[in-house]
């Protein structure tokens, strides 16, 4: 032991001078942006002269952890995230030295609640889906009671009679979060007295819109989406929450379920029609810029129509684009490096 | 005694008891060597089930589908001044070569929706061939040529027979005008699978066509050759010190301790040493094969020091007292005649560790070897990935036709083990001495 730890010492002085020299983008972040950012970072090594990027899946929060823990060739140059940066997050970078950071949103992505393409569609509203998956639902005025619908006929009389079964992403998921907010919380919002909560008790109003149950109605099928399509195939009766980008690539397996009348399509995702959708980001770290070789030539590549427009390369990847104007802000925003959040 | 001879029954009754039990005996017999071959056959069924479905899976990914184009290399397109320089020669417009080929064999095709489709039939791939053509030889600029170029995954998949042709158009990834041009193309024996060269020799991707395993394939042996430099001399060291000199008293039994808790700790704890000590102490590179080797070592080296022990425990005290009877010192003894006799038990504990090492990705999450890496490592400080962490990123990718790479990279990580535990065997079978 104290000799591997002796000979450790030794090869790390001499490897310290090879991490001073880093020729290669370090980017970091979110697993659903991950398809995304890799497609440009192979684009970008194949079509310039700068070394393939490098691209690790850590999680949304792992990311920004990572991003924010300093300035310097150890620590990434880029972190994607499937949500906005939070002010904790920020000021953690603040404290770390991470003083400038150019946030660009690439397009969105929908949350799809998809069952079995050999099994019927199914119709749902968001008041529905909360009803069925919240912890606690209301009963009556200002009470709550433990999720007592076993069944989705329990849930709304004109919904099929089969068990409440959703597979889904476990709490540390970005894709989870984003769930809970857009769609438990979009349909909590519709229950009168716990819309009237937001005001007066945040804390419990997000308590109630947020908490998933933890009867076994919800399993948490860890992050890999792979294995929530090949579960939904062979469980007809069930169904998965995931991306659309899965939903996209596995469409003769599994079907989307249509929310407050929209289904999950490209053109409804693309125009806010469909009500599940959020945003996806990158941040750079200004202070990289000119250090690392090569970041300003990544923006520009990513920003490029080519890339991000509609008929680009990460729309075949299921990313939906953003509209023009939108596109055109960011270009000019990650050209200039000034949209600075700090 | 005549007591004596009431009590002991006579020997025809002996026989007559043995007689009587031997039926059971006989059973019991049976029924123990039933229940070792009901086992082995269970493991034998789950095995096979294991290889049937990961090679069934996996084994057309050895092939790509390719169609032959007749590609017009202008000029225009690749090198308008007429310089030959190979930066201008390298930013061509191959992929538009390549779709005005697609278009010109396909003149009919009128619309853009439809054209859009064409020109997804032709993999990212094939303007890369062109591209390296064009840059082995400038000569060919202006020439038209024949040339076999691979096509997308989703028509891969087809020809392959993982998309099903049969379905409604709806719920398959290539449309019925995709089809009946990929048909065209076969007709006229323009369409052909051939050896998937790519896979062997390229890095990952992010398209499922162009992805290779030899990437990380280098990066388990980069990784692997640290940590063998590292725990063997360490671990051997540690057991003969241990076994042959070190004294028998309180500090050694902790230390014995340590090393035997060691071997049983979780493989994530070992990720996270390394990150607080390797990357954040001394700041070595993230990703690189000298930190996974290093953390690897770390984990190896109480297995390698525990079967070293069990090897130097049995070589019998007779060879080390004849050595000291003919006037050896102990270092002497134990070099010139323990360690050369326990060295094959070494190898194959050591053999045993680094094919542990091999499967590992828990670890090597915390130190950044979990990602996507195109280019394919030339140092042990570059940027690498390994072959079990190469499994898991390409099961957890969207695209269909990763599902097959995924059986493949397993059959890539299978051999790379099988070779392993071959030299174990020959090693051992080399410097076996029986007494």
């Amino acid at each position: 032991m104290k000799k591997t730890l002796a000979l450790a010492a030794l090869a790390a002085v001499t490897f310290a001078g090879a991490a001073e020299a880093r020729d290669q983008i370090r980017i970091v972040g979110s697993s659903t942006v991950y398809p995304f950012s890799t497609t440009v970072a192979e684009q970008f090594g194949r079509s310039t002269s700068f070394k393939t990027p490098v691209v690790e899946s850590t999680g949304s929060g792992g990311g920004l952890k990572l991003f924010c823990s300093g300035v310097g060739v150890d620590h990434p140059d880029i972190t994607n995230a499937s949500r906005a940066i939070k002010k904790s997050e920020v000021d953690k970078c603040q404290k770390n030295g991470v003083t400038s950071i150019t946030e660009v949103k690439i397009g969105y992505d929908g949350i799809v609640l998809a069952n079995s393409a050999k099994a019927p569609q199914m119709k749902l509203t968001r008041k529905q889906l909360f009803l069925a998956l919240a912890k606690d639902v209301p009963a009556g005025e200002g009470k709550l009671i433990p999720n007592p619908n076993k069944t989705w006929k329990d849930v709304d009389a004109s919904l099929p009679d089969l068990k409440i079964e959703v597979l889904g992403p476990p709490p540390t998921s970005g894709t989870r979060d984003a769930f809970a907010e857009l769609a438990l919380e979009g349909g909590c919002k519709k229950i009168k007295w716990v819309a009237a909560l937001k005001k007066s008790d945040k804390n419990k109003y997000k308590a109630v819109c947020h908490s998933i149950r933890e009867d076994g109605a919800y399993v948490e099928a860890g992050e890999n989406d792979v294995l929530i399509v090949r579960k939904l195939e062979a469980n007809p009766d069930a169904f998965g929450v995931f991306g659309y980008s899965f939903l996209d690539q596995n469409s003769d397996k599994v079907q989307g379920s249509v929310i407050e009348g929209v289904a999950p399509e490209f053109e409804a995702i693309a125009d806010g029609s469909y009500p599940v959708s959020r945003p996806l980001f990158f941040y750079v770290k200004n202070a990289h810029v000119g250090k690392i070789q090569g970041i300003k030539e990544y923006l520009a590549e990513f920003t490029s129509n080519k890339a991000w427009g509609p008929d680009g390369y990460l729309a075949d990847k299921g990313l939906v684009p953003m509209p023009e104007d939108e596109r055109k802000r960011y270009q000019r925003d990650a050209a200039n490096m000034f949209h600075n959040i700090m | 005694m005549t007591e004596l001879s009431t009590n002991t029954p006579k020997p025809r009754d002996v026989s007559a008891i043995v007689t009587a039990g031997l039926a059971k005996r006989y059973a019991a017999e049976r029924r123990f060597r039933a229940f070792g071959i009901a086992a082995i056959a269970i493991a034998v069924a789950f095995v096979a089930l294991l290889f049937s479905s990961i090679i069934g899976n996996g084994y057309t990914v050895f092939v790509q589908t390719h169609m032959r184009l007749d590609v017009e290399l202008s000029a225009d397109a690749i090198d308008p001044k007429g310089t030959r320089d190979a930066t201008v020669l390298a930013r061509g417009d191959y992929a538009g070569l390549v779709k005005g080929a697609l278009r010109e064999r396909f003149a009919d095709v009128k619309k853009r929706r439809d054209k859009r489709k064409l020109h997804g039939l032709a993999s990212q791939g094939a303007s890369y061939d062109l591209r390296n053509m064009v840059l082995a030889d400038p000569n060919l600029i202006g020439q038209r040529i024949s040339v076999w170029l691979p096509v997308s995954d989703d028509a891969d998949m087809l020809i392959k027979g993982h998309i099903p042709r049969h379905t409604g158009e709806g719920s398959r990834r290539i449309s019925d005008k995709e089809i009946a041009w990929l048909d065209a193309l076969a007709e006229a024996g323009d369409l052909e699978t051939q050896f998937n060269v790519r896979f062997f020799t390229s890095g990952d991707s992010r398209e499922p066509e162009l992805a290779g395993i030899w990437g990380a394939v280098v990066g388990s042996a980069l990784t692997l050759l640290v940590t063998i430099a590292l725990a063997f001399p360490s671990g051997v060291a540690t057991a003969v010190y241990l076994e042959e000199f070190a004294p028998r008293n309180r500090w050694t039994d902790l230390i014995e301790v340590n090393i035997n808790n060691l071997a049983a700790v979780p493989s994530i704890v070992f990720g996270l040493l390394g990150l607080a000590v390797f990357l954040n102490f001394f700041g070595m590179p993230r990703s690189a094969p000298v930190v996974g080797g290093f953390v690897l070592a770390i984990m190896t080296l109480p297995t390698i020091i525990i079967a070293g022990r069990v090897a130097l425990t049995s070589v019998p005290p007779s060879v080390r007292e004849a050595a000291y009877g003919l006037g050896a010192s102990p270092v002497q003894a134990v070099f010139h005649h323990v360690l050369p006799l326990a060295m094959p038990g070494m190898l194959t504990g050591a053999i045993i560790g680094m094919a542990r090492a091999l499967g590992e990705t828990a670890p090597l999450l915390m130190i950044g070897m979990v990602a996507f890496i195109v280019d394919i490592p030339g140092s042990f400080t570059d940027p690498s990935t390994v072959l079990p962490v190469q499994v898991y990123l390409w099961a957890d990718s969207p695209e269909r036709a990763f599902m097959e790479k995924t059986s493949a990279a397993i059959m890539v990580l299978l051999a790379f083990l099988i070779v392993m535990n071959g030299a174990a065997v020959y090693l051992r079978k080399k410097f076996e001495v029986r007494w």
